[in-house]
């Protein structure tokens, strides 16, 4: 079991929460995950790392409540615990010294592209950080952001606050030249940096969130296509050449039980409504 | 049943002849999940091991691969005296509830049976697992915990191999981490093969058992990850085992395998074995199954496939390459799933994959094959025959073309020698890798085989971990450097 230290509300159901797991802890990277089921019986859900410390032994993770199984983990308290948490999962970011690096994380992924802004600036980096959201009431970690980063750009979907849309970087990529560009977000926001960064040469790194189960290369739900090859998100990945994904197909294997996470979703809230469940 | 008389006289001509095993109809047994073959009543046991021969130099004991003390424990069946019966079996074979349901017996211990030259083999797998089932429900007994050897031994991969390596060194008085990458022990018995032919809480009985011999079972750590075995080492174990499995699925590679409906085997069984799709929505993991669902394959894992989407609803279609002589599955299983409805189409093999408008496939192309010369083992190859695709409509595919093992391991652990040609890791007869204390078995180092030899590669390597452990004994190490 695995004892949920702090519990931080980050927005509008965006939660982060920070628990107890030393072995964890002791090897997590930037760009790894974490699969966590909530109870006994429970989905096994991937969630990216966004904080660890090594010395208090925790580990920190923040998710947006979408379906059955992250509003469910909304309903734990600081105190509670987890049944599983399995990690750290996947590939570290590569983190050296590039150059100058523009690093882009949108919705609740602002919260692990931190943690990699902060470790490239820690290797030596310049680092344009953008904080992509819907609107103003869904930005968070803004002031670490600028704490950590060269220069912060905000932009909303809506324009609530700071620029509207990403439209901005096209022409920060025409004035000002990047070694690198990590992005972390909705995969559309990803398809969209790519293809922005692509005339301009800049190495571009996304981190797929494709469907997955077990997290561990057994059973291939989170295949993807990069360049010609198929690749499995949670071993190869999860960060792939932004260039080479095929987006589309990814957006596609997303949806495919789309019908059954809504019923989920929808069972569990009435569950809910009616207080016979647990809380 | 007839009459009250327990043990039947019987002429030698019945003696021929084994006991059926109790069995759900057809008809019930693909609306459920619950076990297909009942068990025997201790009535069928009795009268089942009757027909044993004893023989002096029994031929069914070499076809086992721990080499259980066959006659003898069907002996203590034919008297009544179960509790030493299951005493004499676990000397040798710590999972037979497991291996009594599950064992390719056909292919193994029954093969070779006396009794097997002039009729039915003694039926020695229903009866290991009539003495197993009474031992469940009579009180498991636990061996008491021989005095600490002080050495620390990790083992990685809590199937049927890494639980046998656990619990022979606990015996032995070693203490024993048991690190499992899942959220639950049991490997393929809980992740892979399904409910209706290996109940779950059979499969946790026998983790309980390993437990309470002392070993500390750490679930979710994927070695390699959490700890690479370099680390282990560093933090102190003496020896480490390697007992992670063959689970990366295999793929066709024909254009359109990852449209929607594209299942690999081990996507389809671990939603529905190991996280319970077939119970949504009261369990959180879905599965999404058409009405005419393809398997590609012919093996055990096929099979279950098969067999689990006609519980599911669906109508199944097994697509193998070669023809039904060469199916590999066990005969059992091929003759159960076809009373169930199974439709067999043999010499077949896919080449595309087609979607419709949602990314969700609607029908492959295939091309027939034929048969030609056998390889070097002697298994036929085939060959495509010109001209000869047509299509099929599906709306769900499952491929279930075979397992490697996981790289993992293989990949953060410097100088472990693999076979470049499949990924399995080199091993000496004794399970020795190339790397000092370092010892691995099961799956992992055959590719995918089976339970029992899992096991019995867990036992050879257990004891030469055990020497290695307690006398320095490093083995010959010329044939893995
Ligand atoms: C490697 C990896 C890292 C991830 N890291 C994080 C993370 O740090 N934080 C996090 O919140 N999620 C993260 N995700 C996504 C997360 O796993 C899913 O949101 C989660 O599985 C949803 O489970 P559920 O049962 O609540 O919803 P489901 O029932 O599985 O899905 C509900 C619906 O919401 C959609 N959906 C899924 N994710 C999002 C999203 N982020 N925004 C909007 N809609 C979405 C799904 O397509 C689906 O239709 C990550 C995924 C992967 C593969
Ligand atoms: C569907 C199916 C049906 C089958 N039917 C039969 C049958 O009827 N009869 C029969 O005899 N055999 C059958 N088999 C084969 C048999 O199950 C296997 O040969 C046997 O389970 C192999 O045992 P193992 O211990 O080597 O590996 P596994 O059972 O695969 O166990 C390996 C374990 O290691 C864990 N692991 C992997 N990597 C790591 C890591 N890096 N760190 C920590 N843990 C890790 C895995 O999660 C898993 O739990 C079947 C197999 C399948 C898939
Ligand atoms: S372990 Fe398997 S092969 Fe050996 S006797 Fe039992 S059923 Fe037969
Ligand atoms: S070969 Fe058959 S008859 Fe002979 S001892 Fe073995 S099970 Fe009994
Ligand atoms: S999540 Fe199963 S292989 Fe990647």
């Amino acid at each position: 079991m695995y004892r949920i230290v702090s519990k931080e509300r980050l927005a509008y159901k965006h939660t982060l929460f920070t628990v107890d797991a030393p072995d964890v802890a002791a090897k997590a990277k930037a760009g790894q995950f974490l699969i966590v089921i909530p109870r006994e019986g429970g989905e096994r859900v991937p969630l990216s790392i966004c904080d660890f410390d090594r010395e208090r032994g925790t580990v920190s993770f923040a998710f947006h409540e979408v379906g059955k199984t992250t509003k469910e983990l909304g309903t734990f308290n600081e105190g509670d615990e987890l049944f599983n948490v399995t990690g750290p999962l996947g590939n570290p970011s590569e983190i050296k010294r590039f150059g100058k690096v523009l690093c882009v994380g949108g919705s609740i992924m602002i919260a692990p592209a931190l943690l990699q802004a902060r470790a490239l600036k820690e290797a030596g980096n310049e680092v344009v950080t953008v904080l992509a959201c819907r609107s103003e009431e869904f930005l968070f970690k803004r002031e670490e952001a600028e704490k950590i980063s060269d220069r912060v750009y905000v932009a909303s979907d809506d324009g609530t606050v700071g620029e509207t849309g990403l439209d901005f970087l096209k022409d920060l990529l025409e004035k000002e030249s990047f070694d690198r560009c990590t992005v972390i977000g909705p995969v559309v926001m990803m398809r969209t940096v790519s293809e922005m960064t692509r005339p301009f040469n800049v190495p571009t790194i996304v981190s797929l969130t494709p469907i997955m189960i077990d997290g561990m290369g057994m059973c291939g739900v989170c295949r993807v296509t990069v360049g010609d090859q198929m690749l499995f998100g949670c071993v190869d990945g999860p960060e792939f050449d932004g260039h080479m994904t095929n987006f589309d197909e990814l957006i596609n294997r997303q949806r495919s039980m789309l019908p059954e996470e809504r019923l989920s979703s929808l069972l569990w809230e009435q569950k809910r409504g009616c207080r016979c469940g647990r809380k | 049943m007839e009459g009250n008389e327990p043990r039947r006289k019987r002429n030698d001509r019945s003696l021929d002849e084994d006991i059926p095993m109790p069995r759900q109809e057809p008809k019930d047994r693909v609306k459920n999940f619950d076990e297909v073959a009942l068990g025997y009543t201790e009535e069928m046991a009795v009268a089942e091991a009757e027909r044993c021969l004893k023989c002096k130099n029994p031929q069914c004991v070499k076809g086992c691969p721990v080499e259980v003390p066959i006659p003898q424990f069907i002996e203590c069946i034919a008297k009544g005296r179960y509790e030493e019966g299951i005493a004499i079996i676990k000397s040798k074979n710590a999972l037979p509830a497991v291996c009594g349901r599950v064992c390719p017996q056909e292919q193994q211990c029954q093969k070779n049976c006396i009794r097997g030259k002039k009729g039915d083999p003694v039926n020695i797998g229903r009866l290991e697992r009539f003495l197993a089932d009474w031992e469940r429900e009579h009180g498991v007994k636990t061996p008491s915990r021989p005095p600490s050897t002080g050495k620390r031994v990790a083992v990685i991969g809590a199937g049927p191999s890494g639980l046998t390596v656990a619990s022979d060194l606990a015996k032995l008085g070693h203490s024993v981490t048991l690190f499992e990458a899942l959220h639950v022990a049991g490997g393929v018995l809980m992740y892979g093969i399904p409910e209706f032919r290996l109940p779950k809480k059979i499969v946790q009985k026998e983790v309980e058992y390993v437990q309470s011999l002392g070993v500390e079972l750490r679930l979710g750590n994927l070695i390699g990850r959490i700890h690479t075995i370099p680390e282990l080492m560093e933090q102190g174990y003496d020896a480490i085992y390697i007992g992670s499995g063959a689970g990366l699925p295999q793929w066709t590679g024909c254009p359109g395998e990852n449209l929607g409906g594209i299942y690999s085997a081990n996507e389809f069984l671990i939603r529905v074995n190991l996280m319970k799709a077939y119970d949504f929505p009261a369990s959180d993991t879905p599965i999404r199954i058409g009405k005419h669902v393809v398997v590609i394959g012919g093996g055990n894992v096929a099979m279950d496939c098969a067999r689990i989407s006609m519980r599911l609803g669906a109508t199944v279609c097994l697509n193998y390459r070669r023809s039904r002589n060469e199916l590999p599955a066990r005969r059992e299983e091929i003759e159960n799933a076809e009373e169930e409805g199974l439709i067999c189409k043999f010499l077949n093999a896919p080449v595309e994959f087609y979607g419709d408008e949602k990314g969700w496939v609607k029908a492959m192309r295939v091309t027939c094959m034929e048969l030609c010369e056998p390889d070097e083992r002697g298994r036929c190859r085939v060959r495509p025959v010109e001209s000869s695709d047509f299509d099929m409509e599906t709306d769900t595919v499952i491929v279930a073309i075979g397992q490697t093992p996981n790289p993992i391991i293989q990949r953060t652990t410097d100088g472990l020698k693999t076979d470049p040609r499949n990924g399995t890791i080199i091993v000496d007869e004794e399970g020795r890798t190339n790397l000092d204390g370092v010892f691995a078995g099961g799956d992992v180092a055959t590719g995918a085989a089976t339970v029992i030899s899992a096991m019995g590669a867990g036992k050879r390597a257990a004891k030469a971990m055990h020497d290695y452990l307690v006398n320095g004994n490093r083995g010959d190490r010329t044939s893995t450097n």
